[in-house]
């Protein structure tokens, strides 16, 4: 697809609302930066399996440790079917985990963060998969059926999520004076770097006014974070958190809450691998892969001399 | 002194042992098994060995709950959090480190083979119903356990030269491991008596014969059966792992034992 009447014609079926699906014809560059977003938000569901799975072992009750295994096992299964809406493009799963494991793709960098006691753990729940659910509700009317149904069905466990990181985060706000701290410290610590989530600002974005056009996004990133940070002001106060930001005011004129400056310096630093935790992820991640190399080994040697065997009985 | 030097006097002090050893065994099985999260050789197999994690620390908190309920406790996973390596009564095999793929899929297989033999003889001798119930509840899900790992046991063992001799190193090393899953103790001895349980001994034949079975098909070795076997974890008497999993485990719930986590 290449030509203009070609090109019009896809951008018609964009603006009347359509669904792109995989046997349509797509300019080359939407099929491009489709792979780059759905992957990226897959490889972001797989290391953020890290930070969390840190706590399953210590998790305070059983109970907790169920939530807690059952969430990052969730996890694992979005990151499956966002690998596969992916394929759906022609890609192919191992060449997309290795590049991010070996090559220049990206994941969130909001697991470069470590996880230092319980309450982040909740905070995670809370304000992670928080403002996730932000962004993933409006994926959810992207413009490429796939990747729009995928996020349909992570925006459901994501709120079941949400709200369980949130009613324990309630919990030891109201707790003994140690989980008080606890719940304050880690709220202070992964406040700025959630807002960071939404991405640059849209001056900073080179690929938002393209990925609005097409429909893949609806929203700007400052848009986004706007719509999370006043939610997120309300639900904070009433458990008795507060944010970590002394020009957080409510703005008449606006009816949003403005708020400080980010600390876009780190953003960039993190992004571009220099963040706490960055290399131990890669590391982790790599070690699981090339760990994992003889099991997949065996299981397709064993399944062609299964195919073998059955071709010789028949 | 450990609770389990007291041998069971009555029936409810019997069927409350047995099902603390069920217990225990699941909840450290799955322990080893949760290590797993987001540490597996393919996202698949992530999923299923979370899966079976779940399964196996969900089984542990309805026995859990069940003997505080026996016991009259408000707190029902006491049990899992507030005691010490020499009460726990778990055998050996399930806490000893997770190892590579082929030592947990090992693992995995012969530990749910004898929890199959194991159930089903339970659900036969059990006149407690709502026990009976939690069982039958389990025995679903351990047949999913036997069949996974089943299947991983023929993959690896004929699969690649790498596959089979990583898995017969695992089988060959947790071997000393089985052995205490078939000897009795007064302890054991007092369970059967109080029919609660059944003589270990008998669940022996119809193990090996259903892990010949599945070794064979996997073109893989029996290990040597005249080895020394490891005894004493049913009696808290440990190995050195289980000391270390129980740190990890219980420090922030015994850290701060006033806090409220549910």
């Amino acid at each position: 697809m290449n030509t203009e009447q070609e090109l019009k014609q896809f951008q018609e079926r964009i603006d009347n609302g359509e669904k792109i699906e995989p046997k349509d014809a797509m300019p080359e560059r939407y099929r491009k930066q489709l792979i780059r977003m759905m992957s990226q938000h897959a490889h972001s569901e797989i290391v953020g399996m890290l930070p969390e799975g840190n706590w399953i072992t210590r998790a305070p009750s059983l109970k907790r440790k169920m939530v807690l295994l059952a969430k990052v096992q969730d996890e694992a299964g979005h990151g499956l079917y966002l690998y596969s809406a992916t394929e759906t493009l022609g890609a192919r799963r191992q060449d997309l985990v290795e590049d991010y494991l070996y090559g220049s793709a990206k994941y969130s960098s909001i697991f470069n963060y470590p996880t230092l006691t319980y309450a982040d753990i909740c905070v995670i729940g809370w304000l992670v998969d928080g403002a996730a659910i932000v962004n993933q509700t409006m994926l959810a009317k992207s413009s490429y059926g796939p990747y729009a149904r995928a996020n349909l069905r992570i925006c459901k466990e994501e709120s079941f999520h949400k709200k369980q990181g949130y009613e324990m985060l309630a919990k030891m706000a109201s707790g003994t004076p140690e989980q008080q701290k606890m719940a304050q410290d880690a709220v202070n610590r992964w406040w700025w770097p959630t807002l960071m989530m939404f991405g640059p600002h849209d001056s900073d974005s080179p690929n938002s006014a393209e990925l609005i056009r097409w429909g893949v996004k609806t929203k700007t990133n400052d848009e986004l974070r706007v719509h999370f940070v006043d939610r997120m002001v309300m639900e904070a106060e009433a458990i008795g958190i507060t944010l970590p930001d002394p020009d957080l005011r409510y703005n008449e004129e606006t009816g949003h809450w403005d708020f400080g400056l980010i600390p876009w310096d780190e953003f960039w630093s993190v992004v571009k691998g220099d963040g706490p935790m960055n290399r131990e992820r890669i590391r982790a991640r790599r070690h699981a892969y090339e760990e994992g190399a003889w099991v997949r080994e065996a299981a397709t040697e064993y399944a062609r001399k299964q195919r073998l065997r059955a071709e010789k009985a028949s | 002194m450990s609770t389990f030097d007291e041998i069971p006097k009555t029936q409810q002090e019997a069927l409350r042992t047995v099902v603390l050893w069920l217990a225990d065994d699941r909840l450290i099985h799955g322990h080893r098994l949760s290590e797993w999260a987001g540490h597996g050789p393919e996202l698949e197999e992530d999923l299923a060995l979370a899966n079976m994690a779940l399964d196996m620390i969900g089984h542990a908190s309805s026995l859990y709950a069940y003997v505080a309920k026996l016991e009259g406790r408000e707190e029902e996973d006491y049990h899992a959090y507030f005691r010490d390596d020499i009460d726990f009564t778990n055998c050996a095999m399930v806490e000893l480190p997770r190892g590579d793929f082929a030592f947990t899929m090992a693992r995995q297989f012969l530990f749910s083979v004898h929890a199959f033999l194991l159930y089903q003889a339970l659900m036969d001798v059990l006149e407690d119903e709502e026990l009976a119930g939690i069982l039958k509840k389990h025995f679903k899900e351990i047949r999913y356990h036997l069949r996974h790992s089943g299947e991983w046991m023929r993959r690896l063992g004929d699969g690649t030269d790498e596959s089979r001799e990583r898995v017969q190193h695992a089988l060959d090393d947790l071997w000393m491991y089985t052995g205490e899953l078939f000897t009795s103790n007064a302890h054991i001895e007092a369970t059967v008596r109080f029919e609660v349980f059944t003589d270990p001994a008998t669940l022996h034949a119809p193990w090996m014969e259903m892990v010949r079975q599945v070794l064979d098909d996997a073109t893989l070795t029996m290990p040597d059966q005249n080895q020394y076997m490891f005894d004493g974890a049913r009696q808290g008497r440990h190995t050195e792992h289980l000391g270390r999993l129980l740190a990890e485990m219980q420090f922030l719930r015994r850290s701060y034992p006033d806090a409220s986590w549910t």
